[in-house]
């Protein structure tokens, strides 16, 4: 297939390609993060997920709309602020309900799916009678657009590069919180042993509530970055949800490390076989491999040691 | 059916409705002569509708919950439009049009049960609805079966022709063959790559257009790639598109998918304005997600564009923002949706009678001169001979018309040579 074409021009479409692969690993860490702390920290399986996420992106629109009405002499800047934004407001609405409905169904694990399930179809509902059924157009400031000039033939989509940052900082940002702050470690010592971390004196209602609005708060982040690659609907988060699962539970549900690995193992082999084959068959063949994977090790690529 | 009965039908009608559109409350003032004139109902209704001496029912089956709801809407705003604006002139021989509204949910099995509840127990007239195609093919046994009519908007994949079912959108050759055509003579377009979502309507297109670039245009396909309803991420097809350097990039993406299909497209320096792309796939309803900055420069092969400078146009668009607010947009869709009702009136009005067989029956050849797109007229095959036009996308999220076909191009629902 590559005869027709000069080397010069297959360099460049395999430098162009990396990037494309670093792009959707980006793409997938940032909207599994959110999912693996919930997941893996407090085995609550949230289907509600991809409303969390779109929360952020609607978060956006409207500080877009605003500061194009108030300050449009801030505009190119306001997308930093409407992140801030998008991840104070999921994750205010992730806390509010942990307090509502997860707290009661922390010994039924399954039970969490079907009461998550139910709340997104309920956020949806709300975002179309709030915000209307059709699709919202977020506008961008123009730095943001388009693409950086390499080389003639190279040439760096801009919001890409600005989600791999975005990233980088949050998934350090949580490695961070998670493995070096005195709240991290309440954290795992709640996941390791509930009843021996109450008995130490953590609180671990309190302990819960802030991890499900951390993970929730993330989502509206990735949400809120999305709205540069993506479509902003009251349904659009069911685009993401099935990707999400895929390489949180690929990774090994209770591991950081093991979703990074994921999220690139999967990003990577899709884009590959995207660019060889098409798109429809490059999902089957990479939904293929992981269920292949997973047949021989169940508990995902990487795991806790967990004593039973 | 003689051209002149159908003028004198409807001549006086077109002049109603481009003064009524205008002023319609001054319409409702006027004594209504033909309500004495109204015939009795035992003559119009012979099979046990629901007809009374002042009202008739039909149904809206759209989905107003769901996934489908961002597409659907436009629909049921213009069908509720022209239900208002017939009933404003008078209704439909002499009665007032009354509708029951139900929601298909985006789920198919629920379109098929809620057509059989309109049909069964309501006994509704006629039904407006349906928008995919999975929906329409629910529905399409349930309406042979207890013998309703189905006025179904949007365009499709073609393959299908029913008595109980009349296609007010575009079958794929009208959409496509003459948008190819005047890019190939236009840009002088001989490589063509095809990327589309992975389903029955862009496959099928495809198809269809595959065979006109290869066959008749003397043309190459350079790729042809499918993704998955719902895909957000298009780097890599993108990156396909840069080796191969097609001429034109013909799409057929849809939902969610589009506004990522665009907004990455535009990320990665494709500039559309020096890249010609032609889409069956994008009307101003998707604009408004896509965002005016990432998709102008694009050609659209549509019917319908809100921009449309005609009469009937002028008034269709003030008349539509005063009902459904001043910031809605108008595709192709929702267009072919507002002429459903009107068809059916026309047609009644010519059949002289409210039942399905007699409808079915007097439907070919009905005319509707006030059709915002101009002028439809039935074929035999249920379909419509409409236009065809190309459009380019605007910053503002309009489209400017480049192209309209001189004459109606034919339904051709089965096209030879295409399969």
């Amino acid at each position: 297939m590559f005869g027709d074409y000069s080397l010069g021009d297959l360099g460049s479409i395999f430098v162009m390609q990396g990037f494309a692969g670093l792009i959707l690993f980006s793409v997938y860490v940032l909207m599994a993060l959110g999912l693996a702390i919930i997941f893996g920290q407090m085995g609550v399986i949230n289907m509600a997920h991809g409303e969390f996420m779109i929360l952020g992106a609607y978060v956006t629109w409207m500080t877009s709309n605003f500061f194009q009405s108030y300050l449009p002499s801030l505009f190119s800047g306001y997308f930093f602020l409407a992140m801030i934004l998008a991840f104070v407001a999921s994750g205010a609405l992730g806390m509010l309900v942990e307090w509502v409905l997860i707290r009661h169904l922390y010994k039924r694990p399954l039970d969490t799916l079907l009461a998550t399930w139910g709340l997104s179809l309920m956020l949806q509902q709300a975002y179309r009678s709030v915000f209307g059924a059709r699709e919202v157009g977020v506008e961008l400031p123009q730095w943001m657009l388009g693409s950086l000039h390499v080389t003639d033939s190279i040439e760096v989509p801009i919001n890409g590069v600005f989600v791999m940052c975005l990233t980088v900082l949050i998934t350090v940002g949580v490695a961070y919180v998670m493995y070096k702050s005195r709240w991290g470690r309440q954290v795992r010592a709640v996941v390791q042993n509930r009843i021996m971390a109450g008995a130490v004196g953590i609180n671990t209602e309190k302990v819960d509530r802030y991890t499900f609005g951390l993970g929730c708060g993330i989502a509206g982040v990735a949400g809120s970055a999305f709205t540069m690659i993506g479509s902003t609907g009251p349904t659009s988060g069911q685009l993401y949800i099935v990707d999400t699962f895929l390489v949180v539970v690929f990774g090994g549900a209770a591991s950081l490390l093991g979703t990074i690995a994921s999220a690139f193992s999967i990003s990577q082999t899709q884009s590959t076989l995207e660019f060889f084959l098409s798109g429809s068959m490059a999902k089957v063949l990479t939904l293929l491999a992981v269920v292949g994977i997973l047949m021989l090790r169940p508990q995902g690529l990487f795991a806790l040691k967990v004593r039973k | 059916m003689s051209d002149e009965a159908n003028k004198g039908l409807l001549s006086p009608l077109r002049r109603k409705l481009l003064m009524g559109m205008a002023a319609v409350p001054a319409i409702t003032m006027l004594p209504r002569a033909s309500f004495a004139q109204a015939p009795a109902t035992s003559a119009v209704n012979t099979t046990g509708l629901a007809v009374t001496d002042t009202e008739v029912t039909v149904g809206i089956l759209h989905s107003a919950t769901g996934t489908m709801a961002i597409s659907e809407t436009g629909s049921i705003e213009a069908e509720k439009l022209a239900i208002e604006q017939i009933n404003a002139m008078g209704g439909v021989l002499g009665r007032k049009i009354k509708f029951i509204q139900e929601d298909g949910a985006s789920d198919w099995p629920t379109f098929a049960e809620k057509a059989k509840k309109l049909l069964v127990n309501d006994k509704v007239a006629a039904i407006m609805g349906c928008w995919t195609s999975a929906s329409r093919k629910a529905v399409l046994p349930v309406m042979e079966q207890y013998n309703g009519m189905l006025y179904y908007p949007t365009f499709y994949e073609g393959l299908e022709q029913s008595k109980n079912v009349i296609y007010t959108g575009q079958e794929a050759t009208q959409q496509i063959l003459a948008g190819l055509n005047w890019i190939a003579k236009e840009k002088g377009a001989k490589s063509f790559f095809f990327i589309g979502s992975d389903y029955i309507w862009p496959r099928t297109s495809n198809k269809i257009a595959r065979k006109h670039v290869e066959n008749v245009l003397k043309g190459k396909v350079v790729g042809e790639e499918y993704y998955p309803l719902g895909n957000t991420q298009f780097n890599s097809v993108i990156n396909k598109i840069k080796l191969t350097k097609p001429d034109v990039i013909f799409t057929d993406v849809v939902g969610g998918s589009n506004v990522a299909f665009y907004k990455q497209l535009k990320a990665a320096g494709i500039d559309l304005s020096k890249q010609a792309l032609l889409t069956i796939s994008v009307t101003e309803d998707e604009i408004d997600g896509i965002g005016g900055e990432n998709i102008a420069g694009a050609y659209a092969c549509m019917k319908y564009f809100q921009s449309l400078d005609n009469p009937n146009n002028k008034s269709f668009v003030p008349a539509f923002k005063k009902m459904w607010g001043e910031k809605t947009v108008i595709g192709d869709v929702t267009q072919a949706a507002y002429l459903g009702p009107w068809l059916w009136k026309l047609t009644v009005e010519k059949a002289g009678s409210f039942d399905i067989d007699k409808i079915a029956a007097a439907s070919p050849g009905i005319e509707f001169k006030g059709a915002p797109e101009g002028y439809v007229r039935i074929h035999e095959n249920h379909h419509l001979w409409s236009k065809t036009r190309v459009g380019r996308a605007k910053l503002d999220g309009q489209f400017e018309l480049i192209y309209e076909t001189a004459d109606l191009v034919e339904p051709d629902p089965f096209p030879k040579g295409y399969q």
